[in-house]
């Protein structure tokens, strides 16, 4: 090989190596960490995973958001009109659009006793938008969100 | 009438835009320069046509004409004016148009400036802009246009603007985005000329690199602007979200950073040549993969506009059209593509090629994240899965890092070989660095955080070897040379700030009550009143929060009448050093919010950082030996 090839050649090598580890890696990081999304009927048939972390939503149950009375502990109910319901308790802030009759999509674990214990919660963001895997969900059960 | 003008210009400037398209590609391919010197009223017809249309668009949501189906559906007779005029890009259809002229708009501007160049290159530049331009008036035509009007009931008042937008952010963030955006069509259009023409030497690079330099300047302040408008106007603190959308305009911001530094070699050296096309290619490309997913709705995300398929897959089609004509013309010209050239270990050429390596792995990990969850749901038939923020920091900050380490070698490094004496200089001033590092972590917060230390030890660093080299320069510093300096030193002080306000920001979500108090990084906060106030088109809950720092914080959340919507808007008492951060929740009782205040230090050195890279891109871009070198370029070009 002339000199010209091999610098040629050491770059193309070096350049491949430097992206595939960085890939590998990357691939590696992802496949720990993907959060899937539990209709209610799902969490309720005992299909979810207990103590991972998973998102569920569904719409929050008329009269069933109830604030602790001294911090800011929240508890409500998350349904699909179709039967199945779960609690989720949540320490926190709830979004600006949260409210009963309307979609919610939380992040956090369930518990071994069915409450989901909520990390995160978000409505949607606008009187228009709702989470999508919610407005699927709704979509295929017939109930218009 | 007015809105049926302004769908006739746009007519109009599809007509342009063809004549565009094929005067300059059939007068490059047949000799005619009158065809080419045509581009040129061509372009101005066009941009001025769609100006035309814009303003009577605008005149239409200006003066409440709900006929028009885009005003009543997102204006409103309250609406602050100026919210009206930002309105008109605040939906889908408005805001392509917006994207439509601009690429006119710097189709002029290569139009009028493109003077100096080769004929034929000239005329092949403007019919490779004049064809994107097709395409996208298309797609403005067919699938989303904004001029539609509702017919025969006109509705007595607007469906109002979304809230979120109805802020200073909305009227600057998109334009400046789309600036950046659309004009790295610019490099795209050079390279693909420079390869119809086989003519890529180191004349196309330095055609390029301004322009490159003035579209990547504008993205930056651009992602900058919605950086900071998420940060006060979505009132929860957080300044960066791995948003899908955020990543769409990221990718090409990347990509583009790894073609501003990937020209220089090919300028200055002649290498790398066929990578800085393809590079180009790919910019361009990231730019209209961002455009698809914003628009197609096919990834959740708080910019989505409203989902429909058709727009989709009329976008899809545009970046199939576009990136696979592009490739295969590559693919056909790039083996004859020769750089013969040798550098050696830690020469600047290798340092570049790092710089390239580690961008475009960054650009590629973004890439896969973003649209795993679409793989995903297609591959197990419907699972929806999301990927959080903390997996894009687990490989994204060590690739930063690196990267940053990398560049504080940069300006000591020379072309083909660095005397490895100046190594002992650069490890001194790492030393100062990681001193400070340790220093500053401790001032902060009385605990050494890794990443903070890491960031503001490496941060030091790349400003000592800049400042160092700087010195030593007295009296060759062309503006190139400033221009880089200025934007290395903005890379430093972003950096800074991410990690110094990821690792010691500080937050309480507290229950509180007139009179109560709580305490925050050792300031203490009351709460001293709580009132109902009504704003133009809402009203408001208002809260009034006293520091024994003497500050006063008054947040606010409100319901907008038009259509229901609840707004957080956060109290921000910004500094230097950091900001007090206040937001109102909910309530809890009928006597308690929850309320959530927080401390976020350094969080404006982010954004001060990005405008210094953006500074020092235009600098560089008004290096007058661009323009000195250009003429000769054209001088010595084969008629």
């Amino acid at each position: 090989m002339t000199p010209l090839r091999r610098q040629r050649a050491a770059t193309v090598l070096f350049v491949l190596a430097g992206a595939g580890v960085t890939l590998a890696v990357a691939m590696l990081a992802l496949e720990q960490d993907i959060n899937l999304f539990y209709p209610p009927e799902q969490v309720v048939a005992g299909e979810a995973p207990i103590g991972k972390r998973i998102r569920a939503g569904g719409m929050v149950a008329a009269g069933s958001v109830a604030h602790d009375d001294t911090g800011l502990g929240v508890s409500f109910v998350v349904t699909d009109y179709q039967g199945s319901e779960f609690r989720v308790d949540y320490e926190g802030l709830l979004p600006g659009l949260f409210g009963e009759g309307e979609g919610v999509l939380v992040a956090g674990q369930l518990r071994a006793d069915g409450v989901f214990e909520a990390e995160e919660v978000l409505a949607k963001h606008d009187e228009n938008y709702m989470p999508p895997e919610v407005a699927d969900m709704m979509a295929a059960t017939g109930e218009q969100p | 009438m007015i809105p049926e003008i302004g769908h006739f210009a746009v007519v109009a400037a599809l007509v342009m835009a063809m004549s565009l398209a094929g005067a300059g590609l059939a007068g490059a391919a047949t000799g005619r320069s009158s065809w080419v010197d045509a581009c040129r009223g061509f372009a101005a017809a066009q941009a001025g046509l769609i100006l035309l249309g814009f303003v009577l668009l605008t005149v239409s949501f200006l003066r409440d004409d709900f006929s028009v189906e885009l005003a009543a559906a997102h204006s409103n007779t309250l609406l602050p004016w100026q919210y009206k005029f930002s309105a008109v890009w605040g939906n889908h259809e408005g805001s392509f148009l917006l994207w439509t002229l601009v690429m006119a708009g710097w189709t002029l501007a290569v139009a009028l400036a493109g003077g100096r160049l080769e004929q034929a290159f000239f005329g092949r530049v403007m019919g490779v802009l004049g064809l994107l331009n097709v395409g996208f008036l298309l797609f403005l035509l067919l699938a989303s246009n904004p001029f539609a009007r509702l017919a025969p009931f006109v509705p007595q008042e607007g469906n109002d603007l979304n809230p979120l937008l109805q802020d200073f952010g909305q009227i600057v963030h998109p334009p400046m985005l789309y600036i950046g955006y659309v004009g790295f069509s610019v490099a795209f259009a050079f390279a693909v000329a420079a390869l119809l023409s086989g003519r890529l030497d180191a004349a196309w690079a330095r055609w390029s690199r301004p322009w490159t330099n003035v579209a990547w300047a504008f993205q930056t302040v651009g992602i900058a602007l919605g950086s900071w408008w998420a940060y006060y106007e979505l009132g929860w603190g957080g300044w960066w979200f791995w948003d899908p959308v955020e990543n769409a305009s990221f990718m090409p911001w990347l990509a583009g950073t790894a073609l501003v530094h990937s020209l220089a070699v090919t300028e200055k050296r002649g290498a790398f040549k066929s990578w800085t096309v393809l590079l180009a290619l790919a910019t361009f490309s990231f730019c209209l993969v961002g455009a698809f997913i914003v628009r197609s709705g096919v990834l959740t995300s708080v910019h989505a506009f409203a989902v429909d398929p058709e727009r989709g897959l009329f976008l899809l089609i545009l970046l199939a059209v576009a990136i696979g004509g592009a490739l295969t013309l590559y693919a056909m010209r790039a083996p004859a593509i020769r750089s013969r050239l040798q550098y050696g270990g830690l020469s600047r050429e290798l340092l570049l090629l790092v710089n390239n390596l580690l961008l475009v792995v960054a650009v590629a990990v973004i890439f896969i994240y973003t649209l795993y969850p679409l793989a995903y749901e297609a591959a197990t038939g419907g699972d929806r899965i999301s990927i959080g923020p903390p997996y894009f920091n687990r490989v994204f900050v060590p690739l930063m890092f690196v990267l940053a380490g990398f560049l504080a070698l940069a300006p000591a490094a020379r072309w083909k070989r660095t005397p490895l004496t100046v190594l002992r200089r650069i490890g001194v001033l790492f030393g100062i660095g990681a001193a400070l590092g340790v220093l500053v972590s401790l001032l902060l917060g009385g605990v050494l955080k890794p990443a903070a230390t890491l960031a503001v030890a490496l941060a030091t660093w790349i400003v000592a070897t800049h400042v160092d080299d700087f010195r030593k320069r007295r009296g060759v510093r062309p503006l190139g040379y400033l221009g880089m300096v200025t934007a290395h030193v903005g890379f430093a002080v972003c950096m800074v700030g991410v990690a110094v306000t990821s690792e010691y920001s500080e937050g309480i979500d507290a229950r509180m009550a007139v009179g109560e108090s709580v305490e925050v990084g050792g300031v203490s906060y009351t709460l001293t009143a709580l009132d109902r106030v009504r704003g133009p088109n809402y009203m408001a809950d208002r809260a009034v929060f006293e520091t024994d720092e003497g500050a006063r914080l008054v947040p606010e959340k409100r319901t907008y009448f038009a259509r229901g919507d609840v707004m957080t808007e956060a109290a921000i008492r910004p500094g230097f050093f950091g900001d007090r951060y206040v937001t109102l929740g909910e309530p809890v009782a009928d006597d308690a919010w929850g309320v959530r205040i927080e401390h976020k230090p350094m969080v404006r050195w982010i954004w001060l950082g990005a405008l210094l890279m953006a500074f020092g891109g235009l600098v560089a871009m008004a290096d007058g030996r661009y323009r000195r070198l250009a003429s000769r370029d054209a001088a010595l070009a084969p008629a």
